[in-house]
């Protein structure tokens, strides 16, 4: 029944022409950044590193993605710093 | 007259360069272009079959780089139309190796004043038959089909040109089956388009004409009437000549009332939906 509704209302699980979309758009990030899924990951954790050493964040909230846009590559990174008056779980900073 | 050179690439083969070569060479022909083909494919000589000319081919493209042939000795005349259309056939029996980018610029600065367009049909691929075709090129049309392999390689493509200041190319999607596209099971053009990020000059339905047009050595174009595709292929030259000629959306939206069938397992008729939509790739 409850796949009757969806097929009605057309929200079923996500058509191959869609999950061919999203797994070119990610592959094509790699290539067009000449990196390896490694690489950025090392890139990552060295990034972090670096901002550990002056700002509390939690590194669960942390985003840092290669974007591709109109053929330019970006590299975004979300960091939601922690203000250092207030720790909230001052046992899982990175930095400590 | 000085020509303008449009080379067809994909990266990936099998994607219908040289069906689209050979189709824009007789569109452009019919509107009263006059037009030289050049097959880049050394040692895969394959234009000739599918324009029809194999058996009048001399001379070929190393005859002439090597001083063995004048261009205009290997140059063959298609017969069938009235209009100046001419093919530069490739040689069997050599590599990529036997031409060099520099040879390609100096042939296609002999062929310009003779012929408004040059369509160099490239070999598959991103070495030196990719760079032999594609150094004389004013335009670059990268052909690619609505599936993964061929738009990463399309995208590479993309990347290669706009490296060698060929960019940013114009797209065409061939192979489009607007029934699959609309249950979801196919990229559309609009996909491919936000991820390679460059602009459309055709969409080509899959039309099994494409392969009778090939067995018989008569591209589709010479009777767009007849076929979906060679019409799509007319527009496409139309659009290379400058023309604005509309694109039609596909219908990939069912109507409530249609799934609403589909889930209740009555089968609405698919032959009207099909030509329908098969329609709407390209206008009349």
């Amino acid at each position: 029944m409850g796949g009757l509704i969806e097929r009605l209302f057309g929200g079923h699980k996500p058509s191959s022409s869609s999950v061919a979309k999203e797994r070119l758009q990610l592959v094509l990030v790699h290539d067009r950044s000449n990196l390896t899924p490694e690489q950025v990951a090392a890139m990552k954790d060295e990034i972090l590193e670096v901002i550990a050493r002056y700002v509390e964040f939690d590194r669960d909230a942390v985003s840092i993605d290669l974007k591709s846009s109109e053929r330019e590559n970006y590299l975004l990174a979300e960091i939601p710093i922690r203000s250092s008056s207030v720790r909230r779980r001052p046992s899982s900073s990175p930095a400590s | 007259m000085a020509a303008r050179v449009i080379t067809i690439t994909s990266g990936k083969g099998g994607v219908g360069k040289t069906t689209t070569t050979a189709n824009l060479g007789v569109a452009l022909a019919s509107l009263g272009k006059k037009v030289a083909c050049i097959d880049a494919d050394i040692g895969l000589r394959n234009l000739d079959v599918v324009m029809g000319l194999e058996n009048r081919i001399v001379y070929d493209i190393v005859d002439v780089v090597e001083g063995r042939a004048k261009l205009r000795q290997a140059m063959i005349k298609d017969k069938r139309l009235k209009e100046d259309l001419y093919l530069l056939p490739a040689a069997q029996t050599r590599d990529k190796t036997a031409i060099s980018p520099s040879d390609m610029l100096r042939l296609a600065e002999e062929l310009k004043p003779l012929v408004d367009y040059i369509i160099i049909d490239s070999p598959a691929g991103i070495e030196r038959g990719f760079r032999n075709a594609i150094a004389p090129a004013d335009e670059v049309v990268i052909v690619t089909n609505p599936e993964v392999s061929s738009v990463r390689d399309a995208d590479r493509i993309i990347g290669l040109i706009e490296a060698e200041q060929k960019g940013p190319g114009k797209l065409i999607v061939n192979r489009v089956k607007p029934e699959m596209v609309k249950r979801g099971d196919m990229l559309s053009p609009d996909d491919i388009i936000d991820i390679l990020a460059i602009k459309l000059i055709g969409l080509v339905p899959e039309d099994e004409r494409i392969l009778v047009s090939s067995n018989q050595g008569s591209p589709a174009a010479l009777n767009p009437e007849e076929s979906k595709a060679g019409k799509a292929f007319r527009n496409i030259a139309r659009r290379l000549m400058g023309e604005e000629v509309p694109f039609m959306q596909l219908d990939d939206d069912e109507t409530f009332l249609q799934r609403l069938l589909k889930a209740l397992g009555i089968r609405t008729e698919p032959s009207a939906n099909h030509s329908s939509g098969a329609k709407k790739t390209e206008p009349a």
